[in-house]
């Protein structure tokens, strides 16, 4: 898979439509990916990640508006465009009724990859997946985890240029999840992949994303770099550890300053995001003022969750929270 | 075309028909009982009830194509026996193949849908075409098969039953063999294009199976009408018979395959 100017995009949308029915999936979707970039693609359910990833395969014919994968066309020439692409969908790839290897052997021989070594390749592959001592057990009695380990090993075997991968963690365990984004972050790192990754984990994209595009409604609402969104979207917030007895007025204070809830814990943490820099040493000599006592005061650069958070109160009003998104008295985890 | 991934779907569906209890259980039964049970109980039926001669008998040997009449042995004890073997019951291993390619298509079609695996398909090098090859070779292949197989035992039973009464093999006939080689796979074929088509609307094996189920109606309306002597089969019906189907095949895989195209799959994903 090839562009044909060096340097130029290698996945383009350009104004794309697409509807199912009465719903309107994408309106004039316009994004662009570069050869070895790793842009995450964040937002709702509905928002439009699947969809798009089901266009740049080829699964998908847009109602209007223009695609292209390197030189092609994913609908006209997709043999050629999903030979070099390693797509995982939601639904998983892998079939119950075959062992491990057999579906590894299946995924070999329609993507073409050389028969010499195939053996090694399966076994190494399964191996990275922790999987090499179930390889010839039907993935039916398998765990959720390891279908998802399956199929990513499915995806990554024929070693694709382009990697479209919708939310490759969802049903991983941690340490299993750790696992596939350390492979995920060497491939991008020392093989130049391209890489798509829709994912509700915004810790996630903050570690492996170059780029991340939000989606809402099937529009991009958001695009840059997790640094670039967070000077454009976020204000960073602020970590308190004061004694238990002045958590309620402090709370009070730094919700009425930030306009966010506030996250605390039952042992005086309180952590809050949209909070002006400038604000911090005022909202501290007021609390000082009144008698608290402060144990510590941190100032929490912006994550991507809270720039997130940020771009949705900015749409929908500072009161609402996402699916998902944080709830009132939320428990604190480590800073 | 891709032979190497033509060949992986055709192997990995066979793996998944070979493992299926819903495909391996009808495999034995239906075969059993259409293939050795009623010639065996046909063949046998003058020995247990003693001769079935009868005025109807009489007739229907009349309407026999002379050629075919004068195959039977001249005793007529044995004839109803040989009759019952060699025609009334021989369009049933016509059932087997058309049975099978409905069974196996729907599983590899809708049960796709089923398992939740079609996107993961869709998502391969392959090219639509070569994708609904690969899932009609994997289907027509062992329904012709087992068809051929079936034909062969019911070859087997027939004679093993008839044979001690007539003293001579009453099986293959040129219709049986018609019917068995080519009649057998044209039909599959015909089931094959209708279920790609069923497919489509379905959304588990089993309703594909049940709207498909009708393919079958054809050769039992054979079943019957030979059987009740309102048409008898010549080698020249049964090989215009299989063109026709060979005929409704390709129309209906050509409209399946139109319909069956990666993006209007991919539009019902979900």
């Amino acid at each position: 898979m090839h562009t044909s100017a060096p340097g130029a995009p290698l996945l383009v949308l350009d104004r794309i439509h697409k509807r199912f029915g009465q719903v309107v999936a994408l309106q004039d979707l316009s994004l662009e990916v570069r050869p070895g970039e790793v842009v995450g693609l964040l937002g709702h359910n509905g928002a439009g990640k699947t969809t798009t990833v089901r266009l740049l395969a080829g699964l998908l014919a847009p109602e209007s508006g223009s695609l292209r994968v390197g030189d092609g066309d994913p609908v006209t020439d997709g043999p050629g465009i999903r030979g070099r692409m390693g797509v995982l969908p939601a639904a998983l790839v892998v079939d119950g009724r075959l062992t491990a290897r057999q579906n590894l052997r299946f995924a070999a021989d329609v993507f073409g990859v050389e028969r010499d070594g195939l053996d090694t390749r399966i076994d190494a592959t399964l191996a990275l997946f922790d999987l090499a001592d179930r390889a010839d057990q039907k993935v039916a009695g398998f765990s959720s985890g390891m279908r998802q380990r399956l199929s990513l090993a499915r995806v990554l075997l024929p070693d694709p240029e382009v990697l479209l991968l919708d939310e490759p963690t969802s049903a991983l365990d941690p340490v299993a999840a750790r696992q596939v984004r350390r492979a995920l972050a060497k491939l991008a790192q020392d093989r130049r992949r391209t890489i798509v990754l829709c994912t509700h984990d915004l810790a996630e994209a903050e570690l492996l994303c170059d780029r991340v595009i939000v989606l809402e409604q099937g529009r991009v609402v958001a695009d840059g770099s997790p640094v670039e969104l967070a000077q454009a979207h976020g204000t960073g917030g602020v970590l308190l550890e004061i004694a238990p007895e002045d958590v309620p007025r402090a709370s009070e204070l730094l919700a009425a300053a930030s306009h966010r809830e506030v996250d605390r814990d039952g042992n005086g943490r309180i952590r809050t995001t949209g909070l002006p820099r400038d604000r911090i040493p005022e909202l501290v000599a007021q609390l000082a003022a009144d008698g608290a006592t402060i144990y510590e005061v941190r100032r929490l650069d912006p994550s991507l969750e809270d720039v997130y958070l940020a771009i949705h109160a900015q749409r929908h009003g500072a009161g609402s929270t996402p699916i998902g998104g944080r709830t009132e008295a939320s428990q604190v985890g480590s800073p | 075309m891709n032979g190497r991934a033509i060949l992986a779907v055709v192997r990995r569906d066979l793996i998944v028909v070979m493992g299926s209890r819903s495909v391996v259980l009808p495999a034995l039964i239906v075969p059993a009982m259409l293939l050795v049970v009623l010639p065996a109980l046909a063949g046998l039926a003058p020995v247990l009830l003693g001769s079935v001669s009868s005025g109807d008998m009489f007739r229907f040997l009349e309407a026999l194509p002379p050629e075919a009449g004068a195959r039977l042995s001249g005793d007529p004890s044995t004839q109803a026996a040989e009759l019952a073997v060699t025609f009334l019951l021989a369009p049933l291993i016509l059932i087997v193949p058309v049975m099978f390619a409905t069974v196996i298509a729907a599983d590899a079609l809708a049960g796709e849908k089923e398992r939740g695996t079609l996107e993961g398909l869709l998502l391969t090098p392959l090219s639509d075409r070569e994708l609904i090859t690969a899932k009609l070779i994997g289907a027509w292949v062992p329904a012709a098969v087992i068809g051929l197989a079936g034909a062969i035992l019911y070859a087997a039973v027939a004679n093993l039953v008839v044979m001690p009464q007539t003293g001579r093999l009453v099986l293959p006939t040129p219709e049986y063999a018609v019917m068995a080689l080519w009649v057998g796979p044209t039909f599959a074929a015909a089931a094959l294009g209708a279920i790609v088509l069923v497919s489509v609307r379905s959304n588990s094996t089993q309703e594909a199976f049940q709207l498909g189920g009708v393919v079958v109606l054809p050769v039992v309306v054979i079943v019957i009408t030979q059987a009740t002597g309102v048409v008898l089969l010549s080698v020249t019906l049964l090989f215009v018979s299989g063109l026709v189907a060979l005929g409704i095949a390709a129309v209906l895989l050509l409209i399946g395959s139109r319909v069956l195209s990666r993006t209007r799959m991919g539009e019902k994903l979900g």
